[in-house]
């Protein structure tokens, strides 16, 4: 007879499969769409308004927000994974086939997120070529810009867990993205340093974590940054750890998911 | 060893409702038995505390020896459950449906396949294990969720209703598939609105209502102790009123159709005869229920009525 952590190593993988099967399925609208708003980022404010805005922190406009635009994507496409396969899991009720498996709440959480990170890392690479037609995108230190991104991948594909742990309707797993998540995001620099801004706005935005990961990734790829890398990691590596327990209490507890 | 084992099994849900109310069962290995009760009375919860959906208030179950507090992860590895609501994911296909079940057992891909095609042909699901789930009929769904909860091979087996919304010819042959796998030693555990299924399938049975196992006994020694037996007669011209047959008891009278209950053993020629005599003419007759069902409204009927005399 197989162990139980034996069992749980399959367990996952076929998490992380099912999960992957499931945003390739419907790619169309899981992984084109960022490519396209990319582009379309990339060449209005990249080219026509970046030509224009001349040098941001020492690099050209368009360069300066590749990064940002990278990591908006990733963040963004992380969450809306693990938000919509979990909500959706729970919605059509084939959540309880995991549930009535001796599948670790670790492992299945684990698989959710590895999901979320892979839709994440795919899109956020699908957008790295597209910025090639606009830039040549050097990347200055590549264990740092791989570890943040996997990172902030995973971070946000956690919160998108605990927000389908908690959603009833299909409202409730669009407020936060369009509520929480896209201020934070395009107030987190990825078109302008926080060095530009008056102190109070500064001092507001070092209270953004998504500037941290923003400006840890454009660290990775210009080799320059509006924080500290170590800082970056801090941030990051805290809030993985807060939302990732929060999340395994709510799963042990069984809140949303059982009576 | 019991296959289940359940003792003094409450749960109260968050809104106050008891559907527990200290529930007592067990169900010998190698048993296909029934769990019948009305709506509500709390068979999909019993359920689903032993399938681990559900978080019970208090009491304990136990499945194979295995406490499900203590050892849930060998509990559910016991288990297969077939829930009374599509549960799968439609858009998937039956195929991937079941190599997906079968690696949350641990199961690797190619083993997970072979079973996969093996439980997908014996339920006749085959020839559809690439489409999507979601162009499958009912019955066909409610198959593949049989061949899902057998990709892991459990021991016990648990069905809640799962012939609801089937058509007979589909029944017939989902019961002789069931049968079959019982006959291999899986204890299978059904709960069922169709009363003649547990008659004709189950060797024991539990009765549950208000949240309370109210009979629990071989399903021939519970019929045994059924003392009435009703008939629909179709008379040959309608009656006005109800004929006065003395030792028998008209339940129904209108136009050419008769309702007459009658006690276990009595003969029917003496009730041919008062209606003869009546000059009332018998065309065709029938059983108005099984005799299960006969001994299940009995029981959860009689308590029924006293709830609503008390209401009154």
């Amino acid at each position: 007879m197989q162990s139980i952590a034996a069992i749980n190593v399959v367990a996952f993988k076929t998490i992380v499969t099912k999960e992957i099967r499931r945003f390739m399925r419907i790619w169309v609208q899981t992984i084109v769409p960022p490519a396209v708003s990319a582009l379309l980022y990339m060449m209005i404010f990249g080219t026509l308004i970046g030509s224009r805005v001349g040098e941001m922190d020492g690099h050209r406009y368009i360069d300066f927000i590749v990064p940002g635009i990278i990591m908006m994507a990733v963040i963004t496409n992380s969450y809306s994974n693990s938000v919509s396969s979990f909500f959706g899991a729970k919605f059509q009720h084939h959540l309880e086939e995991l549930l009535i498996a001796p599948v670790h709440n670790v492992v299945i959480l684990a698989g959710f997120v590895a999901g979320g990170v892979c839709r994440g890392l795919i899109v956020g690479a699908l957008v790295a070529a597209v910025s090639l037609f606009f830039t040549r995108l050097s990347v200055e230190n590549p264990l740092t810009t791989v570890l943040v991104v996997v990172l902030t991948s995973t971070l946000f594909s956690i919160a998108g867990v605990i927000n389908s742990v908690f959603a009833k309707g299909f409202d409730d797993i669009s407020i936060i993205p369009n509520f929480v998540l896209t201020p934070l995001t395009y107030l987190g620099g990825i078109f302008y340093s926080v060095k530009l801004l008056p102190d109070f706005w500064q001092g507001l935005s070092y209270i953004n974590p998504v500037l941290y990961m923003i400006n840890g990734f454009r660290f990775g790829i210009l080799g320059s940054s509006d924080i500290s890398i170590g800082w970056s990691f801090v941030v990051i590596l805290s809030f993985i750890v807060i939302l990732a327990s929060v999340a395994l209490y709510l799963l042990n507890k069984g809140v949303g998911i059982k009576s | 060893m019991k296959a289940l084992e359940i003792s003094g099994l409450k749960k109260t849900y968050d809104n106050g409702h008891v559907a527990l109310n200290g529930v007592d069962l067990t169900v010998d290995k190698g048993d296909f038995f029934a769990l019948l009760g009305p709506n509500g009375a709390g068979k999909s919860t019993t359920i689903g505390i032993i399938s681990s959906l559900v978080n019970a208030s208090e009491g304990a179950v136990k499945i194979h020896g295995h406490d499900l507090t203590t050892e849930r992860n060998q509990c559910k590895l016991l288990i297969g459950l077939v829930p009374q609501e599509f549960n799968f994911n439609v858009f998937e296909s039956p195929v991937n449906i079941l190599v997906t079940q079968a690696g949350y057992y641990g199961i690797p891909g190619s083993v997970a396949e072979e079973r996969a095609e093996r439980y997908l042909k014996l339920l006749e699901l085959w020839d559809k294990k690439d489409r999507p789930a979601r162009e499958m009929s009912g019955g066909m769904k409610r198959r593949l969720m049989i061949a899902r909860a057998l990709v892991h091979q459990p021991a016990v087996l648990i069905l809640d209703e799962p012939t609801a919304g089937v058509d007979i010819e589909i029944r017939r042959s989902m019961w002789t598939f069931l049968e079959d796998i019982n006959k291999e030693g899986t204890t299978i555990i059904l709960t069922t609105h169709y009363l003649e299924e547990a008659e004709t399938l189950c060797r024991n049975v539990a009765i549950i209502d208000d949240g309370k196992i109210i009979e629990q006994g071989e399903v021939a020694e519970l019929l045994s102790r059924s003392q009435y037996q009703s008939f629909v007669f179709d008379l040959k011209a309608p009656v006005d009123k109800a004929p006065a047959l003395d030792g028998f008891k008209v339940t129904r009278c209108e136009g050419n159709r008769l309702d007459v209950e009658m006690p276990l053993g009595d003969s029917l020629n003496t009730l041919f005869e008062l209606l003869g005599r009546q000059g009332i003419e018998v065309v065709s007759m029938r059983n108005k229920t099984n005799r299960l069902e006969e001994f299940f409204l009995r029981l959860v009927g009689d308590d029924e009525n006293d709830s609503e005399e008390e209401a009154n």
